[in-house]
């Protein structure tokens, strides 16, 4: 065979390359990370998919309800009368209805409520602290086997449903449940103690429900701690419970403040537990919201409800925080 | 009087007073682990005593259980006189300084150096005078109210020192004082430390891994392996005579020789190594059996290098230069003999010339003094 040889698509055959392939044989493979390093392209995006969740199932919604807050009932679909309507004259009509939150401060069933939401909450919040601190103490300073058994045990109520422990508080609490049982048979008591429907089956219920989001944050806190510091402490001269107060419970700070926020949030808007352990004649404001909305149908007075909820929650948070960053200052 | 001193004695007083701290056969188990094993030691008051040793020698067990966070398996520990058995950390004369500081991080430097002395009890003023003072000597005057994250290393260092300090303490636990700081800082902390040592009377105990560290602070040094102590001595008498090979090798660098005892008198003792071409000859006698195998140590310093054939019949060696690093004031050279053995030898540059005049490959001679050597048995 005469004639030149051609040697298709070898590297380095200049008249086969396309731009691309040029390109690619003199820089290689494109480099994204130091366009997504100054771009922050990467970082953007992080932030972004949290912010899109947000934006779309919690700001969304808290506007619309915040919009129904302000509108009037109506015997319709939806229940509501629009803020905004054509009247009959073609003008653009603003309805901005304050009868709503008007209602919530004259009547005095929604102001007991969310008291008695507040001392709930507070002092659920309290018991929660004080059960938690010592359990969330012992589990960070056990050795590492005993430590993930008990942080297991924790963890373990979270395997069965909600409700379903909440039913079983019943069983255990009615009058003629397993605790009134027991104390009749030996003798303790001879009528049954009423604990169904009283504060303290509510506390009972709230307590035991809540513990662990106490407890795991303060123990992630408390396992940090470095243990020279107490023995720095007791070097100096302090027992082991000023070494407790003056150096751990302060370093614990935003660990209690963590749980504490993850108890007291839940509870201002409880409503399982109160419904199903506590009184009749006090409601707390989850109840109430709930019979609004559902029982009543009255939308606009349940998100004016809800409404005000949330300004009852982020008082304290904003509170919390303008504390902390001064702590941090400091 | 005057008959009565001990030439060991580095306190240098008439009458050797009784120790400051005693610690009678102390034994530490961790399980079937042994931390420490059978240490006595007597500490005289005023000393700076360093503990040398690698990880795991058992110094940090030894030094907590000063501080009483650990309490010894059997053994006893005495402080000035008393027994320190069942006295708990915050009940004992004694004050640490931690290796990580341990500076309570919510607090200022204030709030650290005047915790131990809050729990004292005493006045508002008489804190604020005695942080005052404290913080002046360790020069922190102007830190007062900063927090330790926003302090240097070596900052943080001299708040951990005064925090220890201001309790007035009569004896000083330091663990690896120097250890988190840079070369140079080291260097001058090193020196303050031995000044306000010496101006506050302090007696101090230092555990260190960190040779230098403990030549430059100690009076004198206990040398730990293993979780005993091998030997104690001066810094001088450590590392001038080593009295096993475990303390030559650890201490400094050092060529050890193995060989054999061929002429033994009271004022020398003649050693024949078989890595060596003529014998060595030591002007000191030797304290071990005679008969077993016997190891010398010679420092790389106290070795000579020269182009000239030695006259005499001992200390000295042959061999090629194999590797030269020069350091700025000292020339490291790495000298393989005829038998393959590397050895390794120092020169200062005392002048420009001297590391100059060797380069590698070239054929040198190592001479050594009579007095250099150590011999030792094992």
């Amino acid at each position: 065979m005469a004639g030149p040889t051609v040697k298709v698509g070898q590297v380095g055959d200049p008249e086969r390359f396309t731009p691309l392939w040029a390109a690619y044989y003199r820089f290689g493979p494109p480099r994204w990370e130091p366009w997504l390093r100054r771009s922050g392209a990467g970082r953007k995006l992080v932030i972004g998919i949290p912010l899109v969740w947000l934006c779309l199932f919690f700001l969304a919604p808290f506007f619309i309800d915040f919009k129904i807050s302000f509108s009037e009932t109506r015997l319709a679909m939806p229940p509501y009368a629009p803020l905004l309507e054509w009247g009959p004259d073609h003008a653009l009509s603003f309805h901005l209805h304050l009868a709503n939150y008007r209602f919530l401060l004259s009547d005095a069933l929604y102001v007991s409520s969310y008291l008695y939401s507040l001392k709930v909450a507070l002092i659920s919040t309290l018991l929660c602290l004080l059960l938690g601190y010592p359990m969330a103490y012992g589990i960070a300073r056990a050795t590492p086997t005993a430590r993930n058994l008990m942080l297991m045990l924790v963890i373990l109520p979270f395997w069965t449903s909600f409700l379903l422990r909440v039913y079983a508080w019943m069983g255990l609490l009615r009058n003629n449940g397993i605790i009134n049982s027991l104390l009749l048979w030996l003798g303790v008591i001879d009528q049954p103690v009423q604990m169904m429907q009283t504060d303290f089956a509510v506390y009972v219920g709230i307590v035991y429900s809540y513990l662990p989001f106490m407890i795991l944050p303060l123990y992630t806190n408390l396992e940090k701690h470095d243990p020279a510091l107490l023995e720095a402490a007791a070097d100096l001269g302090a027992r082991p419970m000023r070494a407790f107060l003056r150096v751990t419970l302060p370093l614990s700070f935003p660990g209690i403040a963590a749980g504490s926020l993850l108890v007291f949030i839940p509870v201002i808007g409880e409503y399982v537990i109160p419904s199903l352990l506590g009184r009749p004649d006090q409601l707390m404001i989850g109840r109430v919201l709930s019979d609004e909305f559902f029982s009543n149908r009255d939308w606009p007075v349940a998100s004016a409800v809800a409404i005000a909820m949330l300004a009852l929650l982020v008082v304290p948070i904003v509170l919390l925080q303008r504390v902390q960053a001064r702590r941090e200052e400091a | 009087m005057e008959g009565s001193v001990r030439p060991g004695d580095p306190s240098g007083s008439e009458v050797a007073p009784p120790p400051y701290v005693r610690v009678e056969s102390v034994v530490k188990r961790f399980g079937d682990f042994t931390a420490v094993n059978g240490v006595s030691l007597d500490i005289q008051k005023g000393e700076v005593f360093c503990l040398l040793g690698g990880s795991g020698c058992g110094k940090t067990t030894l030094l907590r259980m000063l501080a009483g966070f650990e309490s010894p398996t059997s053994g006893r520990i005495l402080i000035d006189g008393q027994d320190m058995a069942g006295i708990p950390p915050y009940e004992r004369p004694v004050n640490m300084m931690f290796q990580s500081y341990a500076l309570f991080p919510h607090m200022t430097v204030s709030g650290n150096v005047s915790f131990g002395l809050e729990q004292e009890g005493l006045s508002k003023a008489e804190i604020r005078d005695r942080v005052d003072e404290i913080l002046g000597i360790v020069h922190m005057q102007e830190f007062l109210h900063r927090k330790p994250h926003q302090l240097s290393g070596g900052q943080r260092q001299r708040v951990a020192l005064a925090r220890a300090l201001v309790k007035r303490p009569k004896l000083l636990l330091l663990d690896e004082p120097l250890g988190a700081l840079d070369r140079k800082l080291r260097e001058r902390t090193q020196f303050e430390l031995l000044g306000i040592q010496e101006r506050l009377g302090v007696t101090f105990v230092v555990v260190t891994h960190d040779q230098e560290e403990a030549m430059t602070l100690a009076t004198r040094i206990g040398v730990m392996n293993r979780g005993e102590i091998v030997q104690t001595g001066t810094p001088r008498q450590i590392y001038e005579y080593p009295a096993t090979r475990f303390v030559a090798d650890f201490i400094g660098s050092v060529n050890l020789f193995e060989g054999q005892l061929v002429e033994d008198e009271a004022d020398h003792v003649r050693v024949r190594c078989p890595e060596l071409p003529v014998p060595v000859y030591v002007d000191h006698g030797v304290s071990a059996a005679p008969d077993g195998p016997l190891w010398v140590a010679i420092r790389p310093e106290k070795m000579l290098l020269t182009h000239e054939a030695p006259a005499s019949g001992d200390n000295w060696a042959r061999g090629s230069i194999k590797d030269i690093a020069y350091m700025g004031d000292i020339s490291i050279f790495v000298v393989v003999l005829a038998g393959g053995r590397e050895v390794r030898v120092t020169q200062t540059n005392i002048a420009r010339s001297v590391g100059e005049s060797f380069s590698w490959g070239e054929e040198v001679y190592l001479v050594w003094d009579a007095s250099s050597p150590v011999v030792g048995a094992g």
